[in-house]
């Protein structure tokens, strides 16, 4: 088994590449970041390896934070609180984990993963089950491939510790877990349902750590040298160009714990005539040029500041920010028909065939 | 209404005084070492045709960029305790953890961590852990700390555990000067309590420049209130900018707009201040700057002050122009330009000289440039334009001309007409628009908080009315309040109708 080291400039460039493919969602990665580098002065080290150098029997340890990026932005994130998720999880099924992953590469979730394995010095595993940020905890390759969504734990940092023993479908797990999750306010430490060496080989959508590192690195070489940030991402990533303009409206409205909404953008350069709207549920969903739809989950629209080529939020775009708005590839495992079920658009209740950008 | 505006800038004190709504003087004098002179120097000045004499004058409004300087150049800034409220979360991101570490050696006093804070919705996310509050003042008083930065877990919905801390340490160190982050402002604990922290290292010079400011206006014989112009183009009473000096840290660039906004009688439109060294582009909105919305460093500190949204780029009355190849700053002379510069006998070309060669200005000696041919300072105009041109269209939010309004001692290198420009205007008193800005400057509140189980219509009322009350309090007429922004955000993940609602209004500062 190779374990890479991961250095502290990996980390900054994961925190940027994992916004980046956090699609609008996921919340900002600064705060994992600065606990990364807390932790990384602190003489703490994190190692990768690929999910291929696992053994069948092995377990892997998924994490994750849920709640609202608001909260966090005030109870911040405490790396222990997360590394006590997987512990209780050790605990509860008598397993000790050769390896963590994360649910999702994208947003701050990107990067959580690392303040655990930090803590438990086990090292991280280069894979996840979105590659991507989705608002659903049903809509990831693991619940794709019809694996079982239990046991789950959710800690708070004042010792509340809850394990879910046992819940019959993923909408089950996101439902109980949410009510947990709200009662601690609205922030929860979490351990997946554990998965084996074996499940993590065939379901996990893999070397996005990896993925988001380039991308983060390509985004802060080209912000030194003063060039094209996006330019430099479509480099590294075999991404398509969508569209440049400014942002001229944001609507936006809560429904069912979600925030839902509309992006306008007015045009420039090449686009200076079109109209962009891009509708999300926490991520970017479905992107229209002129009313026609050009872009959907799971396709991976990200929209990104026209100069610094960091991510733009769908909490944080306002009037007035100048963005490009690039797609990238959506991993495999969701073009299926089962795949398309979870997260194609018909999943977010858009009436639309899933088209991809990268079909024709 | 009589009112003296003043800008202390790096180079020049500016003074207005505006009557009736109208500019009846404007002054500069050079900025003085120890503050005071300057100001002095300037308001006499004002005062020379004994235009002040008689009649009260109502306020005298002081825009000045000391507090932001000190956090940049890391001078007069005092050590402070840092007391967080809200373990057991956040230990592993403790106060300072973002700062740049050589600004955090010269604040870091000690910090302080101990149970308490709020949850989202106002229920308790642990107790004041009181007996801890007492220890660490205890501990604060040993250390011989005179300012401390109190901060909460989610109080801009809930101050009270920061306010009793405060009296807890007030009580055991009664000199300290105390920040409580709630007055600071907005929900994200690290950039609220880092607000505060900064607004706590000013404690000491902020006493000092607010009392070298009304030592200033009582030498000179006036007698009218002193307001300290903020960020926002509004103004605070004195004894708010003394305790809250961070408010006052961009007011500079923000009071050249207003004042632009002012002069022009526009209140749309984009502004192009040219001063010595840089030149700062922003666009109106409703007679205010628009609003940078995301995180503002200042001195390396994240922070999320209200702050406009402007560029800034390295042209400027004094800016270096090399011929061959043909480039115009970033370096300048800056104050040095009538030292420096070829028509005043110095030996850098600025953009100054290209100014009195083409009989744009007449300053200095034209003789010294008569060297320079009318094909060359075309040609530099136009180098100035473009990068001005390049500037305004980077700021623009709308596609289609606008109108722009040139300020600043530089503003000849504005020229008439620019691309994506309806029409340029050049205002009288232009060069003094940061002083203008500062004489007409008005008093805002701002609410920013998250409202539960009310309608979205209440909940802007709700925070309209603790805005309205927090204008008031800083020394607003309640009958000229106005809302100049709201915005609400309905927040994903919480449950029940959770909004966040921001809300600013302005008002008059009120007679007397």
């Amino acid at each position: 088994m190779s374990l890479r080291d991961v250095t502290i400039d990996d980390i900054e460039s994961l925190a940027v590449g994992a916004w980046i493919l956090g699609t609008g969602g996921g919340g900002n990665p600064y705060l994992p970041l600065l606990n990364m580098r807390a932790l990384y002065r602190d003489g703490y080290r994190v190692q990768l390896m690929d999910a291929a150098d696992l053994g069948d029997e092995d377990r892997v340890g998924v994490v994750a934070n849920m709640g609202a990026p608001l909260v966090g932005q005030e109870r911040l994130t405490d790396s222990l609180t997360l590394a006590r998720a997987v512990s209780l999880m050790e605990e509860h099924t008598g397993y000790r984990f050769a390896g963590l992953m994360g649910m999702e590469i994208g947003g701050a979730n990107g990067v959580r993963p690392l303040m655990a394995a930090a803590h438990l010095k086990r090292p991280i595993v280069d894979s996840d089950t979105m590659g991507r940020a989705y608002p659903e905890a049903q809509m990831t390759s693991v619940a794709v491939g019809g694996l079982t969504p239990w046991p789950l734990t959710a800690v708070d940092v004042r010792g509340l510790e809850s394990v879910v023993g046992r819940v019959p479908t993923w909408k089950w797990a996101e439902r109980v877990v949410r009510k947990i999750c709200v009662e601690y306010g609205s922030v929860a430490a979490t351990c997946q349902p554990p998965r084996t060496g074996a499940e993590v080989k065939q379901w996990g959508i893999h070397g996005t750590t990896t993925k988001a590192m380039a991308i983060g690195r390509a985004v802060r070489e080209a912000q030194r040298r003063h060039d094209d940030p996006i330019a430099a991402i479509l480099g590294v990533e075999p991404g398509k160009l969508l569209y440049k303009g400014k942002v001229v409206d944001v609507a936006r409205r809560a429904t069912e714990g979600f925030l839902r909404g509309v992006a306008r953008l007015d045009g420039l350069d090449a686009w200076r005539d079109a109209t962009m709207t891009i509708n999300f549920q926490n991520e970017w969903i479905v992107a229209f040029i002129d009313g026609k739809p050009i872009a959907m989950s799971p396709d991976l629209i990200c929209v990104l500041d026209s100069v610094s080529g960091e991510a733009v939020g769908s909490e944080t775009i306002r009037y007035g920010q100048r963005v490009t708005v690039i797609a990238l590839p959506p991993p495999a495992v969701f073009l299926s028909p089962s795949g398309l079920d979870h997260v194609g658009p018909r999943a977010f209740g858009y009436d639309l065939d899933f088209r991809s950008v990268f079909s024709s | 209404m009589r009112r003296i505006g003043i800008d202390v800038g790096g180079t020049n004190t500016d003074a207005v005084l505006i009557e009736q709504g109208k500019v009846v003087r404007a002054v500069k004098a050079p900025t003085s070492e120890d503050v005071t002179g300057g100001i002095l120097d300037s308001l006499q000045r004002l005062g020379a045709t004994g235009l002040l004499n008689n009649g009260r004058v109502d306020g005298v409004m002081i825009g000045t960029t000391h507090f932001i300087n000190a956090v940049v150049q890391r001078r007069q800034l005092t050590k402070v305790a840092a007391l967080r409220l809200g373990m057991p979360a956040s230990a592993s991101l403790p106060p300072f953890c973002d700062w740049p570490e050589d600004l955090a050696q010269l604040v870091r006093g000690g910090v302080w961590m101990v149970e308490g804070g709020h949850e989202y919705d106002g229920r308790l996310f642990m107790p004041l852990d009181e007996a801890a509050v007492v220890r660490a003042a205890l501990e604060v008083k040993t250390a011989g700390l005179k300012s401390v930065a109190i901060s909460s877990i989610f109080s801009p919905l809930d101050p009270s555990h920061e306010k009793r801390a405060a009296e807890l340490v007030a009580g055991i160190v009664p000199e300290a000067s105390i920040t409580c982050s709630s007055d600071l402002g907005r929900i994200g604990l690290l950039e609220r309590e880092n607000a505060g922290l900064l607004n706590a290292a000013l404690a000491d010079l902020a006493r000092d420049t607010i009392a070298a400011f009304e030592k200033a206006i009582g030498d000179s014989g006036i007698a009218a209130p002193l307001f300290i112009t903020q960020n926002d183009g509004t103004v605070a009473e004195a004894g708010q900018a003394r305790r809250l000096p961070v408010y006052s840290f961009a007011s500079g660039a923000t009071n050249s707009m207003r004042g632009a906004a002012y002069l022009s009688g526009l209140s749309d439109a984009m502004v192009i201040d040219v001063g010595g060294t840089t030149t700062d582009v922003g666009q109106l909105r409703n007679g205010f700057p628009r609003e940078a919305n995301s995180v503002v460093k200042v001195g390396g500190v994240r922070t999320l002050f209200r702050m406009p949204d402007l560029l800034s780029i390295g042209l400027g009355g004094g800016s270096h122009v090399v011929l061959d190849p043909l480039a115009v700053g970033p370096l300048s002379v800056g104050y040095r330009l009538l030292k420096d510069g070829i028509a005043f006998g110095g030996s850098q070309l600025t953009t100054t000289d290209i100014a009195v060669a083409s009989g744009v200005l007449d300053l200095g000696d034209r003789r010294k440039v008569a060297y320079l041919d009318g094909e060359t300072c075309r040609k530099v105009f136009a180098e100035a334009a473009r990068m001005a041109e390049e500037a305004i269209d980077r700021m623009k939010t709308e596609a289609g001309d606008v109108p722009l309004i040139a300020v600043g001692g530089g503003a000849f290198l504005i020229p008439d007409r620019l691309p994506g420009v309806s029409r340029v205007i050049h205002v009288e008193h232009g060069d003094c628009a940061n002083a203008v800005g500062a004489a007409i400057a008005q008093v805002s509140g701002e609410c920013d908080q998250i409202f539960k189980d009310m309608t979205r219509l209440d909940a802007i009322d709700a925070a309209r009315t603790i805005a309205n009350d927090r204008a008031v309090a800083a020394g607003a007429d309640r009958e000229t309040l106005a809302t100049i922004d709201s915005e609400d955000m309905p927040l994903a993940y919480l449950p029940g109708n959770s909004v966040r609602v921001r809300v600013r209004v302005v008002g008059d500062v009120a007679a007397g």
